[in-house]
């Protein structure tokens, strides 16, 4: 609610969405993963790794290296170096830094990608490992992970705003339903919710299709100068704007708000438009009660409505709401910080009209969002971009 | 409302024992000021000493007022469940065999927000009353009881697990002679142990108490002289497999330090019961127990060792014999990190001079051997660690935090 005057992101932009297909269990590196990135990034620019002069880099299973590391790994040699632990919100909080330092002309080319392995056993060595609250105060609950934290903030949310479970439901339904349209998804076979329903129960309320499938892969893309772009042939989204917030409403018993709700106005300020205007929404959806809390902090309905909000619209590819055209993590899988790239990429691919299978028709500016970090009791990190397609 | 436990069946002796699996274990180094709180059953919060602010998990700083000055201080227990769930399919191995399992987010009077394992009769939007507790891990963990007592609230499983009530189980109390060894015996019958073994060495010398004790339902005197490595060996060879509690009750005290007796002779004694004795006891019975720890019912849950508080700072009126409580207490120590893959836990009664024969010159205030058996039931349903006994105790535990250096030199005054 605060209004700041903040410089926009002129003749920056962002090209070459990459994902690099998920895999249920890889016996690959975290490093294998993110190579894999950074070569589809050089080959989708036509540029080669000297031209890279920026790196950004998010992962939970890289071992002992950050990004300096990694730039040895990849032979890089760049002037603008970020590694960024933010979980979910990692993909924005990437993009706002790499676009900054492209406008300041600290670096002409940035590449950002977050890649995971998932190993056997991995998933298991993240959780215990996740942070200091967690390990004292969650993990020794038996939690596993993060269902436990938000099977309380689901069911708080539930009681408080009426909401129920088949509300969650067309969420994961109407994603899976996307899904089926992307060949990368994890999920291949449709999800009707009289499964979701009759699911076994993880953590009450959270069942098994409120959970995302933890998995490898890699997401990446490039920002850069628009001229860079024009030089490259890139086709590239403009930014309109950016916002991110960590450890809001810090006094709310329970999470039923992340910090978007404080930063909204400046966000759709910012880019000159307004909630109406946007032709999909790419929300982070680790669980579908949190897309859901998405919906009305970023301005879509009013703080509660997110049920109704849901019963009203169909949030398919070619639905009245467009949201998580790729499937979502739900569908798609959670690569691990790859998770918080997905919607972003995504996102990139709608404005540039490159998402193939998943296109929603005409779509030219679109909202992708990011979530993240249960360190204790709530997720801690929140932030979203709005983008816009060259014809915009 | 919670249904009563039912009595354990005579175990299958073809059927596999379970293995005991602990809950994740790693803490930070401040959270330890938790597991202090919960060893000695107290509810303990990080206070600011600057601003005043409550907080939890634990902190390095004030996130009010960023001050380093937290202390753990007693809070108020009182808070309301703002929501729970139930985890069908928790991803880790000890709970994953224990669900469905509720843990809940708590809200406390005085500020911070709680995770926390729920007793099965708390209610969400609710009053609670916290604790902390040591887990089969031995770190602490929150535990939210109902505000009021309810039916059988003591058989709540996931209450169980923190503790090692003696209802249902089997314990060896090794020294029935002893008057504390005897009351042990009653208190334990009293609180529902199903067997209780009583060791006596050479049992066909009579004994004070010894007609009472053979009248107990439910009481078997077994042969025991702890300074026998026989003797120990094969009492565990018989009912080593069935010991879920072992109270060592041995007792040796004589008076003196070090000049005024001659040779080593009676030191040489005291380590053999006391010291050598725990030895044996431990090496006998504990594999065995570390084993059983997830047993069901009536798994191995503890051992209780009773120590003269002069453990923790000599008193050269017994010097030799504070010597030998010391060491006790070092292999204690070793005994409880030894037993903690099984979950079993290692409780220590600390104890002032007791009202027995051998502090006869010792003025008041003494401990009555029938609170010692007391303070070990209700360490033992608490699910505690460390307890003091009695009013000296109490002092010594208490000057020790003030100034070490001012017991040592008041004691040998």
């Amino acid at each position: 609610m605060q209004s700041s005057i903040r410089t926009p992101y002129d003749r920056v932009v962002m090209a070459v969405p990459v994902t690099i297909p998920y895999m249920r269990y890889s016996i690959e590196s975290a490093q294998w993963w993110i190579g894999r990135a950074l070569k589809a990034l050089v080959d989708g620019a036509g540029i080669t790794p000297r031209d890279i002069d920026g790196f950004c880099v998010s992962s939970f299973t890289a071992g002992l290296d950050s990004g300096i590391g990694l730039t040895q790994h990849f032979g890089l040699c760049v002037r603008w170096l970020d590694t960024i632990p933010l979980g979910g919100a990692s993909a924005i909080a990437a993009l706002r830094r790499a676009a900054r330092a492209v406008q300041a002309g600290d670096a002409r080319i940035v590449a950002c990608v977050a890649g995971d392995t998932n190993h056997v056993d991995s998933f298991r060595y993240t959780l215990e490992n996740f942070s200091r609250f967690n390990q004292d105060a969650v993990y020794p609950y038996g939690a596993g992970g993060a269902n436990a934290s938000f099977a309380l903030i689901a069911r708080n949310y539930m009681r408080t705003f009426g909401a129920k479970r088949e509300d969650f439901g067309r969420i994961a339904v109407a994603q899976r339903s996307n899904a089926l349209r992307n060949p990368n998804a994890l999920m291949k076979t449709p999800l009707t919710i009289e499964q979701y329903m009759s699911a076994r129960p993880i953590a009450d309320p959270i069942h098994l299709f409120d959970c995302v499938m933890p998995c490898a892969g890699a997401e990446a893309f490039l920002v850069m100068s628009e001229d860079v772009a024009a030089s490259l042939n890139l086709p590239a989204a403009k930014i309109l704007a950016t916002i991110e917030r960590h450890n809001a409403f810090g006094d709310d018993p329970v999470q039923v708000r992340g910090g978007w709700a404080m930063d909204i106005d400046e966000l759709y300020a910012m880019a000159g438009v307004k909630p109406d205007d946007l032709d999909f929404v790419e929300t982070y959806d680790d669980y579908p009660v949190i897309s859901m809390m998405q919906f009305e902090d970023l301005g879509f309905c009013r703080k509660g409505e997110g049920p109704d909000f849901v019963r009203q619209h169909d949030l398919t590819i070619d639905g009245s709401f467009p949201h998580n055209t790729s499937g979502g993590q739900l569908s798609v899988g959670q690569a691990g910080a790859g998770g918080a790239y997905l919607g972003v990429v995504e996102a990139l691919r709608q404005v540039l009209g490159q998402a193939g299978p998943t296109q929603v028709r005409d779509a030219r500016i679109g909202l992708a969002s990011g979530f993240g970090m249960i360190n204790y009791d709530r997720g801690l990190a929140s932030g979203a971009a709005i983008l816009a397609g060259p014809g915009a | 409302m919670i249904e009563p436990i039912a009595k354990p069946r005579r175990k299958n002796p073809l059927k596999r024992t379970r293995l005991p699996t602990l809950p994740p274990r790693a803490r930070s180094r401040a959270s330890h000021g938790f597991t202090r709180a919960a060893a000695e059953g107290r509810f303990m919060l990080q206070r600011c000493g600057a601003c005043g602010t409550f907080c939890y998990p634990a902190r390095d700083a004030c996130p009010t007022c960023l001050s380093a000055d937290l202390v753990f201080a007693d809070a108020p227990r009182r808070g309301m469940l703002l929501c729970e769930t139930t985890l069908h399919v928790p991803a880790d191995v000890h709970f994953r065999e224990r669900a469905p399992w509720r843990v809940g987010l708590v809200a406390m009077e005085c500020g911070p927000r709680l995770v926390a394992h729920l007793h099965a009769d708390c209610e969400e939007g609710g009053p609670v009353v916290m604790s902390f507790q040591l887990d089969k891990s031995g770190q602490a963990v929150a535990f939210a009881h109902p505000e009021r007592e309810t039916p059988n609230m003591t058989d709540d499983r996931q209450w169980r697990e923190m503790t090692a009530d003696p209802k249902f189980r089997r314990v060896l109390v090794t020294n029935g002679r002893s008057i504390v060894g005897q009351e042990t015996v009653a208190a334990l019958k009293a609180a529902g142990a199903s067997i209780v073994f009583v060791g006596v060495a050479e049992p066909w010398k009579p004994f004070h108490g010894e007609d009472t004790l053979r009248t107990l339902e439910g009481v078997e005197i077994v042969p025991l002289d702890i300074g026998d490595e026989k003797s120990v060996a094969d009492l565990a060879a018989d009912i080593g497999g069935k010991v879920d509690i072992l109270v060592n009750t041995t007792e040796h005290v004589r008076a003196g330090g070090l000049l005024d007796r001659q040779g080593t002779s009676i030191v040489r004694d005291e380590i053999d019961q006391a010291y050598l004795g725990f030895v044996q006891l431990a090496q006998a019975f504990g594999p065995a127990m570390r084993m059983r720890g997830s047993d069901g019912v009536n798994s191995a849950a503890a051992w209780v060792n009773i120590l003269s508080v002069y453990a923790l700072a000599n008193w050269p009126v017994f010097g030799a014999y504070s010597a030998s409580q010391a060491a006790c207490l070092s292999l204690s120590h070793s005994l409880r990190a030894e037993l903690r893959p099984g979950g079993v836990k290692v409780v220590n009664v600390f104890t002032g001079p007791l009202d027995i024969e051998w502090f006869q010159t010792v003025p008041p205030p003494k401990v009555a051997p029938r609170a010692v058996a007391a303070a070990i039931v209700s360490a033992l349903k608490r699910g505690l660690e460390d307890v003091f006994v009695g009013d000296v105790a109490e002092d010594i535990r208490q000057r020790l935090i003030a100034n070490p250096k001012a017991v040592e030199r008041e004691l040998g005054a």
